[in-house]
């Protein structure tokens, strides 16, 4: 690498255009959202800016440290399905031959690459009253019970008639899409957690007389552990800040943190308080990413060891 | 049938790739992430307005997709957006990779998280950001056609670029820098340098950048949502405004176009980035 000055043109010109375009278009807004988060609302449209806290203020009242606590615990929720569902998935993968690897890893990254809109779309298809796993139960419970006419217990004497789950617009919901759009997050990170670990310690551990579950949890958990806080941070991160996923699949109490800045700003028109909301949520993003870096760096430093 | 006969080819302690139950969950993650995305292209078939049962094959609502105005416009948009995002975020993001590739500046560290961070903020947060910056300069609205899609467009280059720029700076990691100075020396220019020399080493990173622009562009939702006009709607935002008013066919035919695009332009992202690694390894 060389110094900037060994060439100060070319270094000024090739920097100048992607630096203007962030600063400008990137830095600008942004900076505009933090002053507005210190700002008053004193009409329909104006907005002064008078250096005060009442919009972090009221942030604290309990109805949004309520929707804050929400949108953590459902994000922790969706994090912690995608580490028992991912796990598996990922040493399934580690330990597959390479041709068959690269499948795997494919068509686990391949949803990844659909509409996140159109995922959520699709998962409406298949929770709503007249849904997928709906009309599959009733079909199910229906043939159950002709079956059952056989012995004389039909007419729904002892099962049935089938009455359609409220899949759609509640939490749950929300965590099911949550889990449906992010697991691919945490395969990724877990899968090259793993690719890394020496095999010779589950060997040995195996030799030695433990059991599958033992090594699994004394062995392979400790040793992964950098690279699951990684999946779990990459995960938690954009499960915190959905939009779309509670918008669709979620009721009336399945806000999310992003949708009530969402509403703030278009809905309810208060930008002050909306923008306060955004740079809440961007430093607990912050916060996040500090933690996974110091982690990282811990876990660079024990490779070297 | 392992019940009936020994198996030839026993099942290591460490084959955990073979042992059943890992398997099964496999199976029934992949089903869990595939079967929701197949049930809604197949229902775009489906010839019933009620989308509920299967009633037999039709294209009736490809057709119908095809001569409503509206979705195609925003179809065109979109595509257009993506074009424009595409272009400008693969020379931004080229000149970001080459920057932080090639010089060492006071503050590098700092310029680089800032690059990063349209990649890492809520996506919510940045779009409020760009509403609130068109709407505070006062960017005029009634533009005619391709002019209005600016803001969107400036937007989407804005979250595009940075990730254009990592897939190419992992391009040029593989670079020989003896070969830059080599041509310094024999007398070019710097920027003939960087047009003869490093940009045909870049090129694979230049397509894949490309492409991840593009599909980033036209995938987005979220952002655009909030920078988008009464009369400037992408396909994403149509798509929207349908499933918030009804689950149709005609949504599930849109959405089967949609992911049709993309998937193209992965496989071909991808296609281009194994033929590479392929060349890679067998030039070393």
């Amino acid at each position: 690498m060389e110094n900037w000055k060994s060439s100060a043109r070319a270094f000024w010109v090739s920097m100048a255009p992607p630096t203007f375009w962030l600063v400008a278009f990137f830095i600008i807004p942004l900076s505009l959202i933090w002053l507005y988060s210190f700002s008053s609302k004193t009409g329909i449209v104006e907005i002064t800016l008078d250096w005060n806290l009442r919009q972090y203020a009221r942030a604290l009242e309990p109805v949004y440290l309520g929707i804050f606590w929400k949108s953590i615990w459902m994000a922790a929720a969706t994090t912690a399905i995608c580490v028992v569902v991912a796990f598996p998935v990922a040493i399934a993968i580690v330990f597959s031959k390479p041709t068959m690897r690269m499948w795997l890893l494919l068509l686990v990254i391949l949803p990844f690459w659909t509409n996140l809109l159109i995922r959520t779309y699709a998962l409406i298809a298949v929770l709503r009253t007249n849904g997928f796993i709906n009309n599959g139960l009733d079909w199910l419970v229906t043939h159950a019970d002709w079956l059952l006419s056989f012995v004389g217990l039909g007419d729904n004497m002892l099962i049935g008639p089938y009455r359609p789950m409220a899949l759609l617009y509640n939490n749950t919901a929300v965590i099911f899409g949550l889990v449906y759009v992010h697991l691919p997050f945490m395969v990724l990170p877990l899968y090259a957690a793993l690719d890394r670990l020496d095999r010779s310690y589950l060997e040995a551990s195996l030799d030695l007389g433990a059991g599958h579950f033992r090594t699994f949890f004394l062995i392979v958990v400790p040793l992964a552990l950098p690279g699951i806080a990684s999946g779990v941070i990459i995960t938690f991160i954009p499960a915190m800040g959905s939009y779309l996923t509670p918008d669709l699949l979620g009721g009336t109490d399945s806000y999310m943190i992003a949708n009530v800045i969402a509403s703030q700003f278009k809905q309810a028109n208060n930008w002050p308080f909306g923008a306060a909301l955004s740079f809440l949520l961007m430093y607990a993003t912050f916060f996040a990413l500090a933690i996974r870096a110091v982690l990282m760096r811990k876990e660079g430093r024990g490779d070297r060891r | 049938m392992s019940i009936f006969r020994r198996n030839p080819d026993p099942i290591g302690p460490l084959d955990y790739a073979r042992r059943f139950w890992l398997r099964a969950i496999v199976a029934v993650t992949l089903f869990f992430l595939y079967a929701p995305i197949i049930g809604l292209m197949a229902f775009s078939f489906n010839d019933s307005r009620r989308n509920v049962v299967w009633r037999g094959f039709t294209t009736d609502y490809y057709v119908k997709f095809w001569n409503n105005d509206s979705l195609m416009l925003a179809f065109a948009n979109s595509l257009t957006i993506a074009l424009m995002t595409t272009v400008v975020s693969t020379i931004l993001g080229a000149l970001t990779a080459y920057v932080l590739w090639r010089y060492r500046f006071p503050g590098k560290a700092v310029y680089e998280g800032g690059m990063a961070l349209p990649i890492v903020i809520p996506e919510i947060c940045m779009g409020v950001a760009m509403m609130v910056f068109f709407a505070r300069i006062g960017w005029p609205a009634g533009l005619p056609w391709p002019i209005n899609l600016g803001s969107i467009t400036i937007a989407h280059i804005a979250f595009a670029f940075p990730f254009a720029a990592i897939v190419i700076r992992a391009r040029l990691e593989s670079f020989n820098r003896e070969l830059s100075e080599c041509a310094r020396d024999l007398g070019a220019s710097e920027y003939r340098v960087f047009r003869d020399v490093v940009v045909p080493h870049m090129k694979p990173g230049l397509i894949a950048g490309a492409l991840l622009a593009f599909t980033l562009s036209l995938d987005d939702f979220v952002i655009t949502f909030f920078t988008a006009g009464p009369d400037t709607v992408t396909f994403p935002v149509k798509i929207y405004s349908m499933v918030r008013f009804s689950v149709t066919p005609e949504v599930n035919a849109a959405s089967t176009v949609l992911i049709l695009v993309t998937l193209v332009v992965t496989a071909v992202a991808l296609w281009v980035q194994n033929r590479n690694n392929m060349i890679g390894k067998s030039a070393h």
